[in-house]
């Protein structure tokens, strides 16, 4: 009994609250991408090299301008690194949107294959970076990395409410306001509602008038530019601008699992991400011992695997996939 | 006051390859009328239609639409020109509204509101007296709900012309009415109604003038008030035609499976097979007629242990034994552990009978493969079979590996039914075996049965061609609605009679 | 009125000739290397040619080398022969590094456990059983799932693939070789009980160290060709992965089949599992599978389920792998070059396979006009 309470004591501060947005933030930016990209009917299992693209493409853009000023002012390498970051993971979905949608390769095949692709990017540039600086180890893009950090003055002094809601950088509201844009386009604009039915059924949205496979190009590239974001919050405002191999870790496949936990929706992916950012380091906050907490952090994917179940359980229909999730589309087999 | 003519058609012609789909048919369609076109399967209806809706492009001829020549190139032209089709499979999304689907792909000026769609839908249903939830999903709906959605879809869209392909052939008696009610509004508003049917009261109780197509060609237009039953008959199924096929005397028939009370149900709860008598002897040809859809294929699948039966039993009488075995309720495989050969030449060849993406040797071990004691395949066997069949079917192909998605139409009809047959069957089923057949090939599947049948296989021929029926089959059972309507004497009924049986309804038992 | 034409339509191929395929997958790679070519000299402005040399030594330089490559590829070999027949049902298992990591995890498990007490003959009985066992079941648990209430396997395997990762994390702990490091080290080291390199046959191999692993999987490689060609499973996979229509038309069980082929196909990986941890690591950690589980699936797909042609392909990519890391070495850098450049070539054998199934026609006006 005292342990629980212990645990809860812990578990219900600031701190952690603090913490769980800060591990839930990627996985909402990788998440919200990944629903775009399937909501169009592409399983892109690529979005985890696609972060780390994002990731070293932001790094990559920090680095370079810091280097050719003497004075690097924060707002101009925000600005670089947000559309380098961007660039790159967008080229990598681009690679999937080519392969899957003109050259109808197999979905899950060729997202592997990016996977492999991008985090032999994200190592191979992040790791040569600090070679070409000169130093060993890690490199830092000091002044960015701050400007990423930076909070709303004012706001985060606030007591309590400060701390738990306005203590974090942009990225933060970024990742926040995009899920809520793309609830609203998804559920409340024309374009989703085609979007929608490119996803369920692509031959009954092409004899409606719908442009497929633009959709398709479109959202893939799109859902992998807002999934490219979470790596970027992850090297800037997480490590503060800096690289670590692997350091990104699997949150690229915890993202593609929120995906299936909020069962298609951003904004069940805003309550989930947070859930998934909590879930994650709880482990920290239960004295069971070094190993046992291992054992807790299979929790994200056991909740997934649960979820996945019982939905397929309920056979509700707006509690599963895509409809066409998966499959090529060509006109010439209507 | 003269009606003006909504839709006129001159002369069109549509080929696709060798077969000529429409011949020089000319079509009038007025405003604020209803039209039935009338036609048996493969009688170019849905062909002359879909080139009114932008699905094809005819190869020769003219429409003229308010008494203007216009070129409809696509769905999207003859939207524009306020024509709208009703298909027979649907094109919606399942787990949208019906708001959803009305909406999606119409492009609307202003900002996109679907509770301003689903308002104007309300006042579409209210207008004509549809039924129509507007936020109900599309998965909760029944069939009826379903083609209600793709109805008013296309009036959402402004259509002044509208056409129904077989819009009562998923429907009960109930909502055809309410569906007939419907299109009388309409006609009363001033719309053109074109309903393709094949079923003749429906023909006389809801339209006011009747088009009949025959094979592909315009037959003739009458008054529905100066039609009647027979005399649409007659225009439908027309003179008949020999075809100078075999038919030997059956040998010694023997009652080998009888059917009691058979009825099944779809997956969407309808009734597909209702209390079906019928016993099939040895050595005749037993033909099974009716309109698509009406039952054949559950029928052949509940013989074939594919489909569950809720009601009823399908007896098997062993000659050899003397003993009766209960088919209901077994397996494919349990059946043949009894050691009944049931062969079954299915509608779907490619989807059902055969594996596409193998050969003839991989397509004949389908029925075989278990043969033999121990885990391997034995190949010597299928391949010496497949060689055989395709010396003696003349199959062309370049080897016997080679996969049987690639070959012609007639090509995989011969492997599929030469599979069949060397099986030994005692039971010999064929769903639609000669459909897209050409002549040479038509016949020696016809050739085929008649060897079955003289070998006392009992055949159950599933056919659309009543002509063939008549020469080739013994007898005819007739199915409508899942219903057994008939069974006459192939040799003295005459085509008439058996597309009435095809047509009747429970009123006109009554 | 008039409708925009594209410029292109696409139909699909009867067939093309052998021949012609492998020659467009062969220009495919030849093209890629090129543009790997191109990414080398950019990067490090290096002669790529100098390069290749270098990759290839680092593949093939010493004898040491070859066995290493060997090894790999046999490994990743063995892996795409335990997932293919899965695949050829058309039944996504994406979870092998999982059940690999399980069956090596069990495997280690009977070395610490019982390396000192049980006869060399039985250890090494009992390792492959449980390895065999733990990989079945891990293959098994989606593929019921799938089977009884059509869950999707794509997910469900890669999310097991999480959870054999933490499992094996937290018996990495709890079997720590020195206190906080996480790591179990190398097991059995003095006595090396269990270790197949040191085992009961290496005496008939000779000094190679891998020559168990080698002729086992190519064993295996034989027996999966033979079982998905000449067997009637093999035929029941194979009416299953073309239509479910058909299949219980023929009287086949689709969901025995299922159930039957995801069970090998776990065994095997189980089995990848131990041959890693017994034969060639001696330790178990969430790295042992090392992202074989994912790129084994690129192997079986591009090899269009035949297993010699399996060969090939995992020979081809282990030896950008391990010449990748040469190259990495030798010119100062990163090794995560090789992913880069595996990543390159996959595109190019990915998007050649569209220009053999499909031929692209320019629209003429004729056609146009036809339409």
């Amino acid at each position: 009994m005292d342990l629980i309470l212990t645990i809860l004591s812990k578990v219900f501060t600031v701190t952690f609250f603090q913490k769980a947005v800060t591990q839930g933030v990627p996985l909402l930016f990788g998440a919200t991408g990944e629903i775009l990209t399937e909501k169009a009917g592409n399983l892109n299992l690529g979005i985890p090299g696609i972060m780390y693209m994002g990731a070293v493409g932001g790094l990559t853009g920090a680095f370079f301008y810091e280097q050719s000023t003497p004075e690097p002012s924060g707002a101009v390498g925000v600005l670089i690194t947000f559309l380098c970051a961007i660039l790159f993971s967008a080229f990598g979905a681009f690679i999937y949107a080519l392969l899957t949608i003109t050259l109808r390769a197999n979905q899950n095949v060729t997202g592997l294959a990016l996977t492999t692709f991008g985090i032999g990017v994200g190592n191979f540039i992040g790791g040569s970076l600090s070679k070409i600086a000169g130093t060993a180890g890690q490199i830092t893009v000091y002044t960015t990395g701050q400007a990423f950090r930076t909070t709303i003055p004012g706001l985060s002094q606030i007591p309590v409410v400060g701390p738990l809601l306005f203590s974090y950088g942009f990225l933060t509201y970024l990742s926040l306001a995009l899920a809520l844009f793309f609830a609203y386009l998804l559920a409340r604009t024309r374009c989703g509602l085609n979007l929608r039915a490119v996803g369920e059924n692509p031959a009954t949205a092409d004899a409606a008038g719908i442009n497929v496979i633009r959709y398709k190009y479109g959202f893939t590239i799109l859902g992998g530019a807002v999934a490219g974001l979470g790596g970027l919050y992850f090297v800037m405002e997480y490590l503060g601008g800096t690289w670590q191999n692997n350091g990104f870790g699997d949150r690229g496949w915890l993202a593609i699992a929120l995906v299936i936990f909020a069962l298609w929706r951003p904004l069940r992916a805003i309550w989930g991400s947070l859930l998934f950012g909590g879930l994650y380091i709880l482990f920290a906050y239960i004295p069971l011992g070094d190993a046992a907490q291992e054992i807790l952090k299979m929790l994200p994917y056991l909740v997934t695997i649960l979820v996945l179940v019982v939905s397929s359980l309920r056979r509700r229909a707006e509690e599963q996939p895509p409809a066409s999730l998966g499959l090529s589309y060509f006109r010439e087999d209507r | 006051m003269e009606q003006q003519n909504a839709i006129e058609c001159r002369n069109l012609t549509k080929r696709f390859g060798q077969v000529v789909a429409n011949k020089d048919v000319c079509l009038t369609v007025k405003k604020g009328e209803i039209l039935s076109l009338l036609g048996e399967n493969g009688s170019g209806k849905t062909t002359l239609m879909n080139m009114l809706s932008g699905i094809y492009y005819p190869d020769s001829g003219e429409i003229l639409v308010d008494g203007k020549p216009v070129t409809i190139r696509g769905p999207k032209d003859a939207f524009a020109l306020g024509i709208g089709m009703v298909h027979q499979h649907f094109k919606l999304v399942n787990v949208f509204t019906a708001a959803e689907n009305i909406a999606l792909g119409h492009e609307e000026k202003g900002r996109y509101d679907i509770r301003a769609v689903a308002a104007r839908v309300r006042e579409i249903c209210d207008k004509y007296g549809f039924e129509l939830d507007p936020d109900k999903k599309i998965y909760d709906m029944s069939v009826s709900e379903k083609q209600t959605v793709e109805i008013v879809k296309v009036l959402y869209r402004g259509a002044q012309i509208l056409i129904l392909d077989e819009p009562t052939a998923v429907l009960t008696p109930q909502e055809t009415d309410k569906l007939f009610a419907v299109l009388r509004n309409m006609k009363a508003d001033g719309k053109a109604v074109v309903i393709i049917t094949h079923k003749l009261h429906e023909v006389l109780t809801l339209s006011d003038r009747v088009s009949v197509l025959r094979k592909g060609e315009y037959v003739g237009t009458v008054q529905t008030s100066e039609a009647t039953a027979d005399s649409l008959t007659e225009m439908m199924v027309g003179q008949k035609v020999d075809l100078h096929l075999e038919r030997p005397l059956p040998k010694a028939p023997s009652p080998r499976l009888v059917l009691k009370d058979v009825s099944a149900m779809s997956a969407e709860g309808v009734r597909t097979l209702d209390k079906v008598n019928l016993t099939v002897f040895s050595g005749e040809i037993l033909g099974i007629a009716g309109v698509a859809g009406s039952g054949q294929k559950e029928l052949l699948e509940a013989i074939a242990g594919l489909q569950p039966l809720c009601e009823g039993s399908i007896c098997y009488d062993d000659v050899r034994t003397g003993a009766a075995e209960e088919l209901r309720g077994k397996t494919p495989l349990q059946i043949r552990d009894l050691g009944i050969h049931l062969s079954f030449v299915p509608e779907d060849r490619l989807g059902m009978g055969l594996v596409g993406s193998m050969g003839m040797i991989g397509n004949v071990m389908l029925r075989s493969y278990r043969s033999g004691k121990g885990i391997f395949t034995d190949r010597k066997a299928p391949r010496q079979l497949a060689q055989r069949l395709k010396e003696q079917l003349d199959i062309v192909t370049p080897g016997v590996n080679y996969p049987v998605r690639r070959l012609s139409g007639g090509n995989v009809q011969k492997v599929l039914v030469g599979r069949e047959i060397a099986a030994a069957p005692t039971v010999l089923m064929a769903a639609y075996p000669v459909r897209g057949l050409d002549i040479n090939s038509s016949y020696t599947i016809y050739d085929l049965l008649n060897q079955q049948k003289e070998k006392g296989v009992a055949v159950i021929y599933v056919g659309e061609d009543l002509d063939v029926m008549l020469e080739l089959c013994d007898r005819i059972a007739v199915l409508c609605d899942g219903r057994l309507t008939g069974l006459v004497d192939a040799r003295k009924t005459t085509k008439a009679q058996v597309g009435m049986l095809m047509t009747r309804q429970e009123k006109e038992e009554a | 009125m008039e409708k925009k034409t594209p410029l292109f339509h696409i139909v699909k191929r009867d067939t093309m000739p052998l021949w012609k395929a492998w020659a467009v997958r062969l220009a495919s790679i030849l093209l890629a290397l090129v543009v790997c070519a191109v990414f080398i000299n950019s990067v490090t402005g290096l002669n790529p040619l100098s390069v290749y040399a270098s990759m290839f030594d680092g593949a093939f330089g010493t004898g040491r080398r070859i066995w290493n490559t060997v090894n790999d590829a046999m490994i990743l070999l063995c892996i795409a022969l335990a997932i293919t027949p899965a695949f050829k049902m058309r039944f996504w298992n994406i979870g092998a590094e999982g059940q690999i990591l399980v069956g090596g995890a069990a495997t280690a498990a009977v070395m610490r456990y019982c390396g000192d007490s049980l006869p060399t003959p039985a250890l090494f009985a009992l390792m492959v059983v449980v390895s065999l066992l733990c990989g079945l079941v891990w293959g098994l648990v989606p593929a019921w799932f799938k089977a009884r209430w059509n869950t999707n396997e794509t997910l469900f395997t890669l999310m097991m693939n999480y959870i054999a990762i933490q499992l094996v994390s937290f018996l990495s702990i709890k079997w720590e070789a020195v206190k906080g490091s996480g790591t179990i080290g190398v097991i059995n080291q003095s006595t090396k009980a269990g270790w197949i390199d040191t085992g009961f046959l290496s005496g008939i191999f000779g000094r190679f160290n891998y020559s168990i692993n080698t002729t086992l999987i190519l064993i295996i490689t034989l027996l999966i060709f033979v079982y998905l060609n000449y067997t009637k499973h093999g035929y029941e996979i194979a009416v299953v992965g073309e239509s479910e229509n058909t299949a219980r038309y023929a009287g086949i069980s689709v969901r025995r089949v299922i159930l039957r082929t995801m069970a090998l196909s776990g065994a095997l990986c189980g089995l990848v599992g131990f041959l890693l941890v017994s034969g060639s690591n001696h330790t178990i950690s969430v790295n042992t599978a090392g992202g074989d589980g994912f790129t084994a699936i690129v192997v079986s797909w591009l090899a269009k389920f035949n297993p010699f042609a399996m060969i090939a392909i995992s020979f081809l990519l282990t030896f950008l792998t391990r010449g990748a890391g040469q190259i990495a070495s030798d010119f100062g850098l990163n090794e995560s070059a090789s992913d880069i450049l595996t990543g390159i070539i996959l595109f190019f054998i990915l998007g050649s396979e569209f220009f053999i199934n499909y031929r692209v026609l320019r629209s003429s006006r004729k056609e146009k006009e036809a339409e």
